[in-house]
């Protein structure tokens, strides 16, 4: 048995890692708009209007994959970061209440959201799906009631405090927002979480077979809510960083992250039946997305081909997933055999 | 072995789902080292007899006793600690994760310290290696492998061999040789002969009569949620339980009309 613990590298187990077909979507994307969208693309400004849409991306969809691994949705997210961002920019702009106390409201009210998801998920055994396709428009509709009811406009000018301003919502030489560098911590901490942590274990199991994991001992219903008050907290992160960075809350900002949230980490090889995926994967899923949602304005052509692109990159994604996932259940079994002569 | 205060006994119990009574006056007593074959068709309450058991259903009436207290399980985690552990009939359940960290979902093994207290993957992987390959699963080597590369056989292996390990005293196998060809059905019954000579209390619940009679020392047969029969070793025939299972009527009677049903078919063969 000494041979079982001598592992030779094997070239095919990286094929059947979960991230394997994002990190080929990736490079052929990055490819393709640096030779179709010219110079311009490949310079610091390029660079930077996709790593800025993909920070801000990337710090929702990293905590929507630990939902999704959960086997569940998030469609809420896009309100979530309407409440956080509104929230900041009326306690702090409209009330002029110092700067620090707006983030805060702001990013409680994206925690209380969560809170609301999780519990109402749990309590009624309702598909996510349905939940929180409520709570978006819920949510919504309270955000923009409110913030005209208090403000009557629906769009809330704030002039933050610089120390807040520097940190959350500003541009590093004038062209990287500061996101970039807290879409990094999210990603540490999330990967932290999935494969450190043993919550990482109980969030697969979950996703993997709910009844299981719930005889296993896991408490699944705590898990479940607190990884929406995950998603609820990024959201409403993301709408005060947006906030602070455009000195200005709309009402109607982030309801573009909803689906395209879900794209990042679909594409990132996360599967839609939850129980598998990985941060690395979402990470590039999210990159991706940026590039094909920033390339397009360098190639000349209409930007509404990117939806295009995205449309057809998601299916191949599904499709992907789907082949790597038995690929990764049969473990390669006929390329072991064939490294036996 | 009958004179011992059983492990584990049901009294008396009842589970009504609204107004549908799914177990009705059932007891039954569980002893260490003893596997005890519960079987009974589809729909029986088999399935509500394993959820009572294993602390996902309260019981509407009656009780439940461990080692002749009674006790309540509120939950699954309450009978977990007291040692039930129950197996599935695809064994492993989590087929996209790996066989090491299916292993422990639960109860993660941790290295570290306070806020870097971490999942130790290696320990992970070891152990449940080494405690597939004592049960006989010797093929498998890697514990970063995914269950769902596994046979359904090694996968019931691997359930099994978890239970064994975190010292479960009853284990509750439902249908694990059912979605399993001969050969691999024998090395689970193997194994749950194996589990049995630990002293552990097995609950084999199974509608496969022969593979019962194999390893079974204590027989129950439910019929629409209430006991129909209980009985030892040796006590009844193949045919009688058979019967039993089929609801009391004489499985022979409707052999034998099949039989003329299909009786110009059997006669060109």
């Amino acid at each position: 048995m000494t041979e079982a613990t001598r592992r030779k590298f094997d070239p095919t187990s990286l094929i059947r890692r979960p991230e394997f077909g994002a990190f080929i979507g990736t490079v052929v994307v990055l490819i393709f708009f640096s030779i179709v969208g010219g110079a311009s693309f490949t310079q610091p400004g390029g660079i930077a209007s996709w790593l800025n849409v993909g920070a801000e991306l990337g710090i929702i969809a990293l905590p929507v994959a630990l939902v999704m691994i959960a086997g569940d949705l998030d469609l809420s997210v896009g309100s979530s970061l309407a409440a956080g961002g509104t929230t900041m920019a009326v306690v702090s702009g409209f009330f002029n209440l110092p700067t620090w106390i707006g983030v805060l409201a702001g990013l409680l009210m994206g925690v209380l959201i969560g809170l609301v998801n999780g519990i109402v998920l749990v309590r009624t055994n309702l598909p996510s799906f349905v939940v929180t396709l409520a709570t978006n428009f819920a949510v919504f509709g309270l955000v923009l009631g409110f913030t005209k009811l208090i403000t009557g406009t629906i769009a809330v000018d704030i002039h933050p405090d610089p120390i807040i301003k520097n940190t959350l919502g500003s541009l590093m030489g004038g062209l990287f927002e500061t996101a970039i560098v807290i879409w990094v911590i999210v990603a540490v901490i999330v990967s932290w979480i999935l494969y450190k942590s043993i919550y990482g274990n109980w969030i697969y199991a979950i996703g993997g077979d709910m009844v299981s994991a719930r005889s296993t001992g896991i408490p699944v219903n705590k898990v479940r809510i607190w990884l929406y008050v995950g998603t609820g907290f990024a959201s409403a992160l993301v709408g005060v960083i947006q906030t602070a960075l455009y000195d200005s809350a709309q009402v109607n900002a982030g309801q573009s992250f909803v689906f395209n949230s879900i794209i990042a980490v679909v594409v990132g090889g996360v599967l839609l039946t939850g129980g598998y995926g990985s941060t690395i994967g979402v990470i590039l899923g999210t990159m991706t997305f940026a590039i094909v949602n920033q390339g397009i304005f360098y190639t000349g052509w209409d930007s509404d081909w990117a939806s295009l692109i995205l449309g057809i990159l998601l299916l191949i994604a599904v499709l992907t997933n789907n082949t790597f996932r038995r690929l990764a259940i049969t473990g390669g079994k006929k390329k072991g055999q064939k490294s036996n002569d | 072995m009958t004179n011992a205060t059983p492990l584990l006994s049901l009294k008396n119990v009842s589970k009504v789902f609204s107004g549908y009574r799914a177990l009705n006056d059932v007891s039954l007593d569980v002893y260490p080292g003893q596997v005890l074959c519960l079987l009974g068709d589809n729909g029986a309450g088999k399935s509500t007899l394993i959820k009572v058991l294993s602390g996902f259903h309260e019981p509407t009436a009656g009780t439940l006793e461990w080692d002749g207290k009674a006790v309540t399980f509120k939950s699954p985690r309450d009978a977990n600690e007291r040692g039930i552990a129950t197996v599935h009939q695809f064994g492993g359940t989590f087929p996209l994760m790996t066989i090491g960290r299916s292993f422990f979902v639960g109860v993660e093994p941790t290295k570290g310290w306070g806020p870097f207290k971490r999942f130790d993957k290696k320990h992970a992987n070891e152990t449940a290696v080494k405690e597939m390959q004592a049960l006989g699963i010797t093929r498998v080597t890697d514990g970063e492998r995914l269950v769902g590369a596994l046979s359904g056989g090694e996968r019931q292996a691997s359930a099994i061999a978890r239970a064994v390990h975190f010292g479960a005293k009853v284990l509750i196998l439902d249908e694990p040789t059912a979605a399993l060809g001969v050969k691999e059905a024998t090395h689970v019954l193997r194994i749950i002969m194996q589990a049995k000579h630990k002293g552990i209390a097995v609950i084999l619940v199974t509608h496969n009569v022969t593979h019962a009679l194999t390893v079974g020392d204590h027989f129950a047969v439910l019929i629409r949620g209430e006991k129909a029969d209980d009985f030892k070793k040796g006590e009844r025939t193949r045919e009688q339980i058979t019967d039993l299972m089929a609801g009391g009527e004489a499985m022979a009677e409707l052999e034998a009309e099949l039989d003329t049903l299909t009786g110009s078919i059997n006669k060109i063969h």
